[in-house]
């Protein structure tokens, strides 16, 4: 393992905001791993810490293979985690909308551009990401519709789902977008928690990531060869959303199964606490996304069911 | 559920006579689309619109939008102003305007840009979606309601962060259409932008494309009300007013802008952390080559660690307002004639 700073962003009195990376293996860039882009990402900066943990071993092992090397970033917003913040703290920059980045330009923008610098030319790029919205999702693998997408390889984490999805304009500005139009095939992976940590599904993650390693042969890890993916677009995922406000009581989970006219949510009156709404499966399908939070507003989307589809 | 007590007699006449009051007066406040929140409150998005007295539905639509920004609050001065000028002379209005002064309601009242629960800049989510999650179904609903205008002018204040003289902001995309409009509309400066895939998100990208004519206005600095500045935009709408034939008053004296297509745009980065200083007087304006924009100095040791000086003579048109700044921040545009 080589451990070194990537690049640093000099504060008025804060300590530098030190981007480090950490290296496993000689030669050839394979793989680059991304952790946690946002401060509010802790869960993505767990899996990152086990993920290098792992490797490290691996390493002294001799478990990398000759001439691969990995590079793993476990966050780019050392600054924005110690202030509780999602974004780049010194503007309120989301550093995730700046890519590919740019030298001469403020400083979220210089991360971006000194990050992209580091991470391009590898043959794969994985991410953990999040979702602006409460909520949780099965673990899968997202990629965008680029023209340059690649949905077996996806499948070779191992996960249950992989999500293609066409780009928003908002999108081309992101590291994933960015790291496909130069040439990397570029993965999100999610996880069911953002800012807590969920052991169980980090070390799915992990495995995930040590799988797809090991069938690209870039490690040699033995572990459970996973699932053969279901392939679905996003815009295939049907929203169901709350058509009031309130209390929210979720009554199903990511992954459960549901049938047209099940009761999966209840809304009660907040002040009174008689239930107002049961909210009715449009559908049979399965629980992809699940909101989380404890109250609901009208209009959120407070489930997406993968139609049609069983257990 | 209960018999009327006086207090709700009281209440009824009230709405009575309101209502009555906006059928006879020329102005009618709606809501545009609402959403209920967790605990018995609604985001509501208002708009007052003002057609004139015997109007026929074939008059000239302005429609008048801000607040998309939460930290935007020069907007709400222009339209207090706008609407309390046709309410003055309503039979100088010959046309229809809708005002709509604040998409972003909870940001505006926390002092946030986004939207407060999500850090969502809504200028992000256009043209929206009927069917998405609730910033995406409020974007919709307002593109909807704008749909038919045959100008609509989009005010902003740029942000906390800095400063921006008057100036209309337009893609290069759909200058033809709209440099006619943006040269009368009485702004410092009148800049045209090579077009990016991610400002197709913004309210005036999808209006301009769904066959909106929209300007987008920025000025001043986030939280804050600069007078002049809206004094200055509200002639500039006025003046376009009467141009669309919605307005018969008297014409204001309106200032040709600099067109940036004319010189070059130069951007003042900071080699530095620190903290800027202007060395600029409230206003922004005129510099000649060489001369002192501001410094960057350290507070804990007591020395200037960058001089910042302008590369041309030109105008400054937007400047670095809080302090507190990294290496790369944008201190200073500085607009150069070829
Ligand atoms: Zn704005």
């Amino acid at each position: 393992m080589h451990k070194e700073v990537l690049f640093s962003v000099e504060g008025l009195y804060r300590e530098d905001n030190e981007i480090t990376g950490y290296r496993f293996g000689h030669g050839e860039k394979a793989a680059c791993i991304i952790g946690a882009m946002r401060g509010n990402e802790l869960q993505q900066l767990y899996i990152c810490s086990q993920l290098i943990r792992t490797l490290k071993t691996l390493e002294e092992h001799g478990a990398i293979s000759h001439n691969k090397e990995i590079l793993v970033v476990p966050t780019v917003n050392m600054y924005g985690i110690n202030v509780e913040k999602r974004f780049w703290p010194i503007d309120n920059v989301d550093i995730n909308r700046c890519f590919p980045g740019d030298m001469n330009a403020d400083s979220p923008k210089r991360i971006a551009k000194a990050l992209f610098d580091s991470v391009q030319g590898y043959s794969y790029g994985i991410q953990f990401a999040s979702f602006y919205m409460p909520g949780d999702f099965i673990p899968h693998v997202r990629m965008m519709e680029t023209g340059f997408q690649s949905p077996s390889l996806a499948n070779l984490f191992g996960l249950q789902y992989v999500v293609t999805r066409k780009p928003k304009p908002m999108d081309t500005v992101t590291l994933n977008y960015s790291w496909q139009m130069n040439g990397t095939n570029a993965f999100s992976i999610y996880t069911n928690a953002t800012d807590t940590v969920d052991e169980k599904s980090a070390r799915q993650a992990v495995s995930a990531v040590l799988r797809f390693l090991t069938r690209m042969g870039i490690v040699k890890y033995n572990n459970h060869s996973g699932y053969i993916a279901s392939v679905i677009e996003e815009h295939e995922l049907m929203p169901v959303k709350s058509d009031t406000a309130g209390f929210y009581k979720r009554l199903k989970e990511p992954g459960d199964p549901v049938y047209h006219g099940d009761v999966i949510a209840q809304v009660t009156d907040p002040y009174e606490g008689e239930i107002i709404k049961e909210i009715k499966s449009p559908t049979d399908g399965i629980i992809f996304f699940a909101h989380t939070a404890p109250m609901v507003m009208e209009n959120a989307v407070i489930y997406k069911i993968i139609r049609r589809m069983h257990e | 559920m209960s018999f009327p007590t006086i207090a709700h007699c009281i209440k009824s006449y009230t709405m009575i006579r309101y209502n009555y009051l906006c059928i006879n007066e020329v102005d009618m406040i709606n809501e545009v689309v609402s959403v209920k929140m967790p605990v018995k409150e609604k985001i509501r998005i208002l708009k007052n619109h003002f057609e004139p007295e015997n109007a026929t539905g074939r008059e000239a639509r302005l429609s008048l939008v801000t607040g998309i920004h939460g930290d935007e609050l020069d907007g709400q001065y222009v339209c207090y102003e706008v609407i309390r000028q046709i309410k003055a002379h309503p039979e100088l209005l010959t046309g229809t305007v809708d005002v709509y002064p604040c998409i972003n309601p909870l940001g505006m009242d926390m002092g946030a840009r986004g939207i407060p629960m999500f850090d969502l800049d809504m200028n992000r989510v256009f043209p929206g979606d009927n069917n998405g999650a609730m910033a995406e179904y409020v974007a919709a609903e307002v593109v909807n309601d704008i749909i038919g205008s045959d100008l609509c002018i989009d005010v902003h204040s740029s942000n906390v962060y800095i400063k921006e003289a008057p100036q209309v902001r337009l893609n290069e995309d759909c200058a033809d259409k709209l440099l006619p409009y943006a040269k009368i509309m009485n702004a410092d400066f009148v800049w045209v932008y090579s077009s990016i895939t991610v400002r197709e998100a913004t309210l005036a990208y999808s209006l301009n494309k769904l066959g909106v004519p929209t300007l987008v206005t920025e000025m001043g600095v986030g939280l804050r009300i600069n007078n002049a500045y809206c004094r200055q935009l509200i002639d500039g709408i006025f003046n376009i007013m009467i141009e669309l034939g919605i307005w018969q008053g008297e014409r204001p004296a309106v200032k040709e802008p600099i067109m940036s297509t004319e010189g070059q745009v130069d951007f003042i980065h900071a080699e530095h952390a620190g903290l800027f200083v202007s060395a600029l007087g409230e206003q922004m304006g005129h510099i000649k080559k060489g001369e002192r924009i501001g410094d960057i100095i350290s507070p804990v040791d007591g020395e200037i660690l960058q001089e910042i000086i302008s590369p041309a003579d030109g105008i400054v048109f937007s400047l670095r307002e809080n302090p507190v700044i990294y290496k790369g921040t944008l201190l200073a545009r500085v607009y150069a004639v070829r």
